[in-house]
């Protein structure tokens, strides 16, 4: 479905995406996690045509993107991180322009603006102009725009970032119902639970390298189930064990008062690119 | 390519309807000003040979008008449009070729410089110019129009910033409008400036214009010249539109 192999993208002296290896199996919800300029954009950037490789090859649907760039277009929905709506347009004209970009013959186009607004829950906006929608409205509309001509990849970059937790879980929901429906999800975050909860698999970038790859289980146990945290004056410090006996040992030989829970998707961030997730 | 050549025209025909009071008010400003301070303040004092300087300027006042109209409507917004509201990215990710994207804005660019001229040419009268209007007349404008488009989009595509932007239009256009024979002829110039102004598009447009509509010969050279600069800064658009990430 996707698959990206030797991908290279260099600005200047920054190496954005450094040797770039992944596949992401259809029907999937594939989630990429890093830090701040890891390089998660520039990646969907280059599968959707928005930027070309410096050395390397991405494939959408077996098609190169960079040759086949009408065709990979026509299969593909993006929903960028930043908001690229018309604010001085309506949604239904947002959704319009939308429609006649992709050639979609009036009729269906005018059906689908309808169904595809009441589907994000926008139909008594329709013809406020976008300029005075929030945020979470916002997003809302970009993710029926990008399903107006029926993609079979939909490219998330940061869905739901800066939005409230009633939004976000009813974005949670539509992208499960779309994937339900058959479409492979393609989504960046900064979330921890947002990846541990809507991912099949995870792929953990930095400094533009894949350093993990699985799904929220797998990852888990590779760093360890139990961490225990000690309080170290101001900061924190995170142990990860294997078992829960070892923890307990260590644990017992604290002089503070620690915490002992189960690892979760935070830890594997940490322990594997040395940042806190929001560095 | 034709069908979307028309959508990106399309929503510059959607976003006009909703201003079109601002857009109507803002097109009359400047061609205002420049046929009250020039055509009459200034023009009713002259005596220029067997015509008026009335009949003479409006021309120039045409082809400057209809130069920023058109610079600005494709440079201006393709370059907000690309740097900061991002919506530029729609048309990016869309199945459209390169070509419609940049002639669909170059339309835009055309029938906002159109626009002004007409204004332009409407109150002319009103001041009590002559001139005569032919189809050749139509074509000079016209390739004026789509010439400062598409330089609007080259620009917008190019600089990578709001300033740049109004720096590369106080070095370039703003030069043009006083330089380039539009209030005066440019054979007023020592012979080295003279030579310098006569590279410039707009010197050809303003003599084109002017000669068609003071009926004093036909301006094949400009006309020419005209139409290489379209086909040029046509071709760069589109090369600067498909290297554009
Ligand atoms: N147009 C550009 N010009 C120069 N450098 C760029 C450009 N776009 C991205 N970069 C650099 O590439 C690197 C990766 O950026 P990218 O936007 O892909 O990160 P990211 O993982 O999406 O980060 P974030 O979580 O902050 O969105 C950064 O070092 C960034 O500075
Ligand atoms: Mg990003």
């Amino acid at each position: 479905m996707i698959k990206i192999s030797g991908l290279c993208k260099y600005y200047k002296e920054v190496k954005a995406i450094d040797r770039l290896d992944l596949t992401v199996k259809p029907g999937e919800i594939f989630g990429l996690l890093g830090p701040n300029g890891a390089g998660k954009t520039t990646t969907i950037r280059i599968l959707t045509t928005l930027a070309r490789p410096t050395a390397g090859n991405a494939y959408i649907n077996g098609k190169e993107v960079s040759r086949k760039k009408a065709e990979v277009k026509k299969e593909i929905g993006v929903v960028s991180q930043t908001e690229n709506l018309d604010v001085e347009m309506t949604a239904r004209e947002n959704m319009e322009l939308h429609g006649r970009l992709f050639k979609i013959p009036t009729r269906e186009r005018r059906l689908q603006i309808k169904e595809l607004l009441e589907f994000v829950g926008l139909t008594e906006r329709a013809d406020t102009v976008v300029g005075r929608f929030s945020g979470g409205m916002k997003r809302r509309l970009m993710i029926a725009r990008a399903l107006m001509h029926k993609p079979r990849i939909l490219f998330l970059d940061e869905p739901t970032v800066g939005l409230d937790p009633q939004v976000r879980r009813k974005i949670w929901d539509l992208i499960r119902r779309l994937n339900g429906q058959g479409i492979t999800v393609l989504l960046t975050t900064h979330y921890i639970e947002e990846a541990e909860l809507l991912c099949h698999r995870v792929g953990i970038m930095n400094k533009g390298k894949l350093i993990a790859l699985g799904t929220p289980e797998d990852l888990k146990k590779k760093v360890g189930k139990v961490v225990v945290e000690v309080p170290n004056h101001n900061e924190t410090e995170y142990h990860v064990f294997e078992e829960r006996e070892e923890a307990l040992q260590f644990a017992a030989a604290m002089m503070h008062d620690v915490v002992i829970r189960e690892s979760n998707l935070e830890d594997v961030f940490v322990e594997l690119t040395g940042y806190k997730v929001g560095d | 390519m034709i069908y979307d050549t028309y959508t990106v025209f399309w929503r510059e025909i959607v976003l006009l309807r909703k201003k079109y009071k601002s857009f109507f008010a803002g097109s009359m400003v400047s061609p205002l000003l420049y046929l009250l301070s020039f055509g009459w303040g200034l023009g009713r004092n002259i005596q220029f040979g067997s015509t008026s300087y009335l009949d003479f300027v409006v021309p120039g006042i045409v082809a400057l008008s209809a130069m920023n109209a058109s610079y600005n409507a494709t440079g201006s917004s393709l370059n907000v449009s690309r740097l900061y509201h991002k919506t530029l990215e729609e048309f990016l990710v869309a199945p459209i070729s390169v070509t419609s994207l940049v002639l669909g804005n170059i339309f835009s660019g055309c029938f906002r410089g159109l626009f002004s001229s007409g204004i332009i040419i409407i109150f002319s009268y009103f001041f009590g110019a002559n001139m005569h209007l032919n189809g050749w007349f139509f074509v000079s404008l016209l390739l004026n129009c789509f010439l400062f488009a598409s330089l609007g989009l080259v620009a917008a595509m190019v600089v990578s910033s709001h300033e740049g932007m109004s720096r590369f239009a106080t070095f370039v256009i703003l030069p043009m409008t006083f330089l380039c024979g539009t209030f005066f002829k440019v054979e007023k110039y020592p012979t080295l400036v003279a030579h310098f102004v006569k590279i410039l598009p707009l010197t050809h447009s303003a003599v084109s214009l002017r000669a068609i509509a003071m009926n004093t010969g036909f301006p094949l050279v400009s006309l020419l010249v005209l139409t290489a600069y379209a086909v040029v800064l046509f071709a760069l658009g589109v090369w600067v539109t498909y290297r554009v990430e």
